[in-house]
């Protein structure tokens, strides 16, 4: 089983990668772009003996304790199994 | 008395460090391994600058899950003195011993430079040398030192004064164009409500000996050498 994991910036923290990128790339000529914020993706294989529930468990904790850092950060998981 | 300085994969100024603190300080230190799960007898333990872990995933992230930061952990809940420079600050803030976090710097360069920082408080461990409002000639460099926490985290630093060091021009004035990175209300450095864990970015070690700019930074080893020896004197 895959999970995907999304970590992005709180809506509260300034991106200034984000902004450098929308910057650049309205310098370049792409149009109607109102806002970029960068942010993190992991993949993460996880043992096909797991439970999509236990997988989503194991999967948040370790976002929670480790991927994201929950001051600046917020969080999203999508299992395979969810498509 | 004896200090620690911890030594993580990636760290830099392990040895800067240690070389104030035995040849400019005249204290006796100890490098702890960041495998080992003990500071052992040390009385002070600083986290060095440098890049733990190559700073992957986030500054600081992976050097927090390090067997020693479950013994600075136990240390600092005990009341010992914690110092964490540079990316010892970013590790602090992951860990949960300091509140906030480091993020990218507002300009998005690595900044290298002498600044100043104004002592804003020096009723701690590492700033009773120091006169309030004084202010220090310390370098920077970082990639990530652009301090932030919530506002309400930021009125609890404010209120309970646990704001140490602030970006300063050199005759102490806090304005914009003296914060280097970005950092909240031109925050340099933090201690936790104890008073007993200090995180600061710039690096006092690179600015102890006159020939390399400025010793200004050595008074803050001193505040804490003091401090030791005094505690030593009571027990």
């Amino acid at each position: 089983m895959k999970a995907k994991i999304y970590v992005t910036l709180k809506p509260s923290v300034l991106d200034p990668q984000g902004k450098a990128i929308h910057h650049a790339v309205e310098t370049i000529g792409y149009h109607g772009i109102k806002d970029v914020r960068q942010g993190k993706y992991f993949e993460v294989t996880i043992e096909d003996s797991f439970s999509p529930e236990e997988a989503r468990a194991e999967i948040e904790r370790m976002a929670r304790d480790v991927l994201a850092n929950p001051i600046i950060e917020d969080f999203r998981v999508e299992l395979d199994s969810d498509s | 008395m004896k200090f620690g300085v911890v030594m993580f994969p990636g760290s830099n100024c392990d040895h800067d460090t240690y070389h104030v603190i035995s040849k400019v300080i005249g204290q006796p230190v100890d490098f702890i391994w960041h495998r080992q799960s003990a500071v052992a007898d040390c009385d002070a333990v600083i986290l060095p600058g440098g890049f733990s872990y190559g700073d992957y995933l986030r500054t600081g992230a992976i050097a927090r899950f390090s067997p020693v930061m479950g013994a600075v952990k136990e240390f600092a809940s005990r009341g010992g003195l914690v110092m964490g420079i540079c990316n010892g600050f970013q590790i602090l803030c992951e860990a949960g011993l300091l509140p906030g976090a480091l993020l990218r710097n507002k300009n998005l360069k690595f900044i290298c430079d002498h600044v100043n920082i104004r002592v804003e408080a020096t009723d701690t461990p590492f700033t009773n040398r120091c006169q309030r409002n004084q202010v220090l000639s310390v370098p920077i460099a970082h990639g990530d030192g652009n301090y932030f926490c919530d506002e309400q985290t930021l009125a609890e630093l404010q209120r309970e004064n646990r704001i140490l060091f602030r970006y300063s021009d050199a005759d102490g004035r806090i304005t914009a164009e003296a914060n280097p990175n970005g950092s909240l209300d031109n925050i340099a450095g933090i201690c936790n409500r104890e008073r007993n864990v200090l995180g600061m970015m710039p690096h006092p070690e690179r600015a102890s000996e006159q020939q390399l700019g400025s010793s200004d930074g050595r008074i803050i080893f001193y505040s804490v050498a003091d401090t030791l020896a005094e505690l030593a004197k009571a027990s």
